[in-house]
This record gives structure tokens, C-alpha cells and sequence, in this order.
């Protein structure tokens, strides 16, 4: 099957025996750019750090991690992050948890089974979806969604990391499908019309071929749709209620995270005291070492879905 | 294309935004920019709105954000003027110094900061000694204080940008810690609706945003006092009800040309009758010595 296609690309390779210097600073520049990329981001950590690093000397990396006690203007001060870590966590893993199967499933069916006039109906919309300012989906939770979830679960107050969870799976469902769409426009045709001819039924070429043939691109999807949560800012700031109790309740004598509490996530305490904080204080140190929290988070969950898809692509 | 004509939208716009932040030293300004508390957000329009009327052809805007933001602004040099619900801190002050920016500062009238609880709640009265308890979690139930039907109490407060969460943490709480169960909600209003929608909720807000749905508290200062009504201007002159506190304006710089005229607007007679419009006490003579006292400091008037 990759007969032809590496004949192609041996040929390609051939042709730049070749190259003339225009080619070749095509090339440089395109290289540049992607070490560029590269550049940012390590100059952006190395920025949060290099802020943050003098309050981690002062305060401890061990306070951050274990207290939940985040009470820098106190005339004694406790700077724990934990409730917000875990508060951050909960939120973004519950919105995969309604985002995946639900964008995973729309992209399927736009890709696979819609009518070409659905499709034009879906999409759009979806984009629509995508443009709504977060403040505005922040509104909804705090004035439809949070008296919802208060009448169902019987709460006194609906602002919850449930509500955050709902605003935020459906804030991440447009980026989730319309990339996982794009994987499954990527399975080459001729995939689906051989399981077909050997008698798979149309569920079954969608199952069994079209789905892991895109298993890498829906990968990324979930892992930017992740990112979506997880970066949000607005809508759980204004849907959670800010608490900073550790969202945890004991249950048959384990430890499990609580839905139905109110949480504080790391991005709604930068927002919040960034406004105002004295520049160059512990405080504003702080908020830093807070930021760097958010981008270890983000960077770990990546780095561990590329591994799990390296794997899982090199067992095949 | 269209990814050129947005980045041509952006290189203009960003250039119009850079045009506009060099304008603001010239003579003949005709805007005013005005942020900060978010309690004195709904007053700084109003005072906006009538300035503008009797003034056409000068723009006044006025955004909120919570006091701590309109002072940051101020100290950044972005805007004319800051609401603050809270006085500037000795720090803020020295950080605005170090910018080159110089702050005067005025006071407009007056707040009672007012404890909600839902209109179903039976409870009319709390001592300050209890409010403590209750926002530092030492007070849980609201069978504590004589509910006995009463569930968890649920806490709403401002957020710490928020000069009226400052101001209440400093004056009742001593600076204490927040129980940890309490919810920091990002606006007045939010906190309005928090406790309009939750039988068992205490939240605290300007005296202006008591409304329907729910009730003021009356505060008493200690255990055996008179219970004071925020509802009632004499008590806030008299300093009988604790919790009340002046409302401020902070300008950049000595006030001159349209700022001082909207400054001249909000303290004028008009001015006082919009800040009674919109629910808040006018000030009690001191306040307005303290005022006169400085516009002779800096010969204005």
C-alpha cells in the first residue's frame, strides 16, 4: 500500500540534489520559523520563572503544592495552591468528559454520514459557537445554568465546578470537532471503500476502520480541546463562585473530588488579583509562580498524550 | 484575503489606539476617563450622563472593574479619574509617586455597606461581633443565630481587586481569614443575585444595590448596642451604623480644563442630587471641608 507513496517521496528527495539558493532560503526560513516556535515558548516559561522564582525561594515550592490556604494580602500570609489545582483539574478533565464524546460524535457524523446540507447548517453554527466572548457564556452559567444545576441536586447555590464543567465542554466542543472532522476527511477513501468491499457494513468501516485511521488527529483535538479548558478564564470565574475550599468529601472513607462544590481555578485567581496587585511584590511573585503551575499542567498532559499516541501508533 | 483585511484591521486599529493614548495631554481635551469600583459603577454613569447633557461634545466614560482596578489604572496613567470605594494605601500611593503620577483625592458622598440576606430570612439584625464569626467560618449554621429552619449559610463575597471586600475584611473581619467556603463573586450585582436566588446566603453590597429579594441587616456595634438601620442617611452621618465609609475620587494629577469642571459637576448641588438619585448619602460637612481644603491647596476652585 506505501509502495507508491515512497517512490514519490524518494523522487522528492531526488529533486533537491538540485535546489537553487531560492530553494534553499525558502527552506532556512520555514526552519527558522519552527525553531522560532520553539524559541517563544521556552522564553515564556523561562519568563514565568525567572518573575516567579524569587517567591518560590521565599515561600517554598512545598507550600504551593500542599496548603490550600491562598491568603497573600493576610498580614500573615499563606500562598497554597493546591485547592486551585485541583479545583483547575476537575473542571477541564469533567468538560472533556462532555466534550470528547460529544464533538468526537458530531465530527464523525459531519464527516461521515451528514447530507451536504446539514453539514453547511452544522458547521457554521458551530463556528458561531466558537465566537461567543467567554464573559457572555459566563453569563448564561450564572443566570440559566447555576439555578439549574441548584434546583437539580437540590443545592442552595448552583456555582459549582459542575456549572464550570458544562460551560466549559461546550465552550471547547467547536475546536474538538471541527479538528477531529478534519482527521476524518484526512482517511484516504480508498480505506472505506476496501472495508466496504469486503463486506463491513457502513458502522463497521466507521468503527473499526475510518476511527483508528484517525486515532492521531482526534488525539489533538482533544488534547487542544483540553487546553480550551484548562486556559479559560472568564466563564469559570464567573460560574464557579471562587471558593477556595479543596473541593474533596470523603466517600466510603476514600477521598473524591466533589462536583458539587464551588472551586477556584488558577486562571480565575490570576484575573482576579493581577488587576491589583503591587508590582513586585511577594503577591505579584506569586500570581508568576501560579502561571508556571498553569504551563507545567498543560505541558505534562501533552507531553503524556504523546506518548500514549507514540506507542499506540508504533504497536500497530 | 480575509486574513489580510484582519490583519490590516489589526495593524489600524492598534495604530488609532496608540494615536488615541498620546492625546491625553492635550489643552483642549474633550474626553474623560473614568474607572474603578464597581460599587460607584451605576453613580459614575449617572454623573457621566447628566455631565454630558449639559455639556455636549464632551465624551465622559466611565467602566468599573472594582476599586483596586481603577487605582492600578490611575497609577498606569490610563485614565483621568478613579471611583474607590476604599482609600488609596500608602503603597499604591508611593507606586503612583514612582510613576510620576500625581494623585488628589476627593470625596463624593457617602456608603453604608449593607449586609444582605434573602428575603425569606427571618433574621433583621446581626451584631459585628457575629458577622465576624460568620465570614470567617467560626459560624456555620444559621440556627447559630436563631434560624432555627435556617440550612448551611452560604457566603458570598467581592473579590480582593474590590475596594468595598477591602474595606469589609480590614473593618469587620480584622483582617482575618475568609472562611474557606466562601464563594468571591466578581461583582456587585452578582452578589445581588447570588442572594436573591439562595434562601440560606449572606452577602454584603453598597447601600445603593439593596433591593427586592432581599433585606438589609441592622448592624449593632457590640453585644448589648442599638441594632442601626443602613437604610436610614442619619445613621451614616452620626456614625451610628459601623460600617459606612466615604466614597472617593481619585484624579490624576491637579485637576484642570473638562476634569475639573466634571469634578466642580459631581460636588455641585446637581451632583448630589444624582448621587441621591442612585441610593448613596451626600456628604456631612467635614467631608465637604476636606474637599474645600484641597482645592485651596492646589488654588482651583
Amino acid at each position: 500500500m506505501n509502495q507508491t507513496g515512497s517512490d514519490n517521496k524518494y523522487n522528492l528527495t531526488l529533486g533537491a540534489k538540485s535546489q537553487k539558493w531560492h530553494e534553499k532560503a525558502v527552506l532556512g526560513g520555514l526552519t527558522l520559523n519552527g525553531l522560532f516556535a520553539v524559541v517563544v515558548v521556552v522564553a515564556v516559561f523561562g519568563f514565568l520563572l525567572q518573575k516567579g522564582l524569587p517567591a518560590l525561594q521565599e515561600i517554598g515550592l512545598k507550600e504551593f503544592l500542599t496548603s490550600s490556604r491562598w491568603m497573600p494580602t493576610s498580614p500573615n500570609p499563606g500562598y497554597g495552591a493546591l485547592s486551585m489545582i485541583v479545583g483547575t483539574l476537575m473542571v477541564s478533565v469533567a468538560a472533556l468528559v462532555v466534550a470528547v464524546p460529544w464533538g468526537v460524535g458530531t465530527a464523525m457524523f459531519l464527516a461521515e454520514v451528514a447530507p451536504g446540507k446539514i453539514r453547511e447548517f452544522i458547521k457554521p453554527t458551530l463556528e458561531i459557537l466558537a465566537g461567543i466572548p467567554s464573559v457572555v457564556i459566563g453569563f448564561i452559567a450564572l443566570v440559566v445554568v447555576a439555578p439549574w444545576v441548584a434546583r437539580t441536586f437540590g443545592l442552595s447555590n448552583g456555582l459549582t465546578a459542575l456549572t464550570g464543567a458544562l460551560m466549559l465542554g461546550v465552550m471547547a466542543l467547536p475546536t474538538i470537532v471541527s479538528i477531529s472532522e478534519d482527521a476524518f476527511k484526512a482517511v484516504p477513501n480508498e480505506y472505506r471503500d476496501a472495508a466496504l468491499a469486503l463486506g463491513a457494513t457502513r458502522w463497521q468501516t466507521m468503527i473499526r476502520v475510518t476511527f483508528p485511521a484517525a486515532r492521531s488527529g482526534i488525539i489533538a483535538a482533544i488534547m487542544l480541546g483540553f487546553g480550551r479548558a484548562v486556559g479559560e478564564t472568564m466563564t469559570v470565574l464567573m460560574a464557579t463562585g471562587n471558593s477556595l475550599a479543596l473541593p474533596m468529601q470523603e466517600f466510603w472513607g476514600i477521598k473524591i473530588p466533589n462536583y458539587l462544590a464551588s472551586i477556584r481555578t488558577l486562571t480565575a485567581t490570576i484575573a482576579i488579583e493581577g488587576l491589583d496587585v503591587p508590582w513586585g511584590s511577594l503577591h505579584y511573585r506569586s500570581l508568576f509562580v501560579l502561571g508556571a503551575m498553569l504551563f507545567v499542567l498543560t505541558f505534562v498532559i501533552n507531553f503524556v498524550a504523546d506518548i500514549v499516541l507514540n506507542k499506540a501508533q508504533g504497536g500497530e | 484575503m480575509l486574513k489580510k483585511s484582519f490583519i490590516a484591521i489589526v495593524v489600524m486599529s492598534l495604530a488609532v489606539f496608540s494615536l488615541a493614548g498620546c492625546g491625553g495631554g492635550d489643552a483642549e481635551k474633550d474626553y474623560i476617563e473614568v474607572r474603578g469600583s464597581d460599587t460607584m459603577v451605576n453613580l459614575g454613569q449617572q454623573y457621566a450622563e447628566a455631565f454630558m447633557d449639559a455639556n455636549p461634545g464632551i465624551t465622559v466614560s466611565v467602566t468599573g472593574g472594582g476599586s483596586g482596578t481603577g487605582i492600578a489604572a490611575l497609577i498606569n496613567n490610563t485614565v483621568d479619574i478613579a471611583n474607590a470605594s476604599r482609600a488609596m494605601r500608602q503603597s499604591e500611593r508611593d507606586q503612583a509617586a514612582e510613576q510620576g503620577v500625581d494623585v488628589y483625592e476627593f470625596v463624593v458622598g457617602q456608603d453604608a455597606i449593607s449586609v444582605i440576606v434573602n428575603e425569606e430570612n427571618p433574621i433583621k439584625e446581626i451584631t459585628m461581633a457575629d458577622l465576624k464569626k460568620v465570614f470567617t467560618g467560626q459560624i456555620t449554621e444559621w440556627s447559630e443565630l436563631g434560624w432555627e429552619d435556617g440550612g448551611t449559610i452560604t457566603l458570598y463575597s467581592r473579590q480582593s481587586n474590590s475596594g468595598t471586600h477591602v474595606f469589609f475584611w480590614e473593618l469587620v473581619m480584622d483582617s482575618e481569614d475568609w472562611a474557606d467556603a466562601t464563594m468571591f463573586m466578581p461583582g456587585t450585582s452578582a452578589i445581588f443575585e447570588g442572594v436573591v436566588a439562595d434562601t440560606n446566603a449572606i452577602g454584603y453590597v453598597g447601600v445603593a444595590y439593596v433591593g427586592d429579594g432581599v433585606h438589609a441587616l441592622k448592624v449593632a456595634e457590640h453585644e448589648g448596642a442599638q441594632y442601626v438601620d443602613p437604610l436610614v442617611r442619619a445613621n451614616v452621618d452620626s456614625g451610628a451604623y459601623p460600617i459606612a465609609r466615604p466614597l472617593y475620587i481619585y484624579t490624576n494629577g491637579v485637576p484642570e480644563g473638562v476634569v475639573l469642571d466634571f469634578l466642580n459637576f459631581m460636588l455641585s448641588a446637581d451632583g448630589v442630587a444624582v448621587l441621591e438619585s442612585v441610593g448613596f448619602y451626600a456628604n456631612t460637612p467635614a467631608y465637604d471641608q476636606q474637599n474645600a481644603d484641597t482645592f485651596r491647596d492646589l488654588g482651583i476652585e
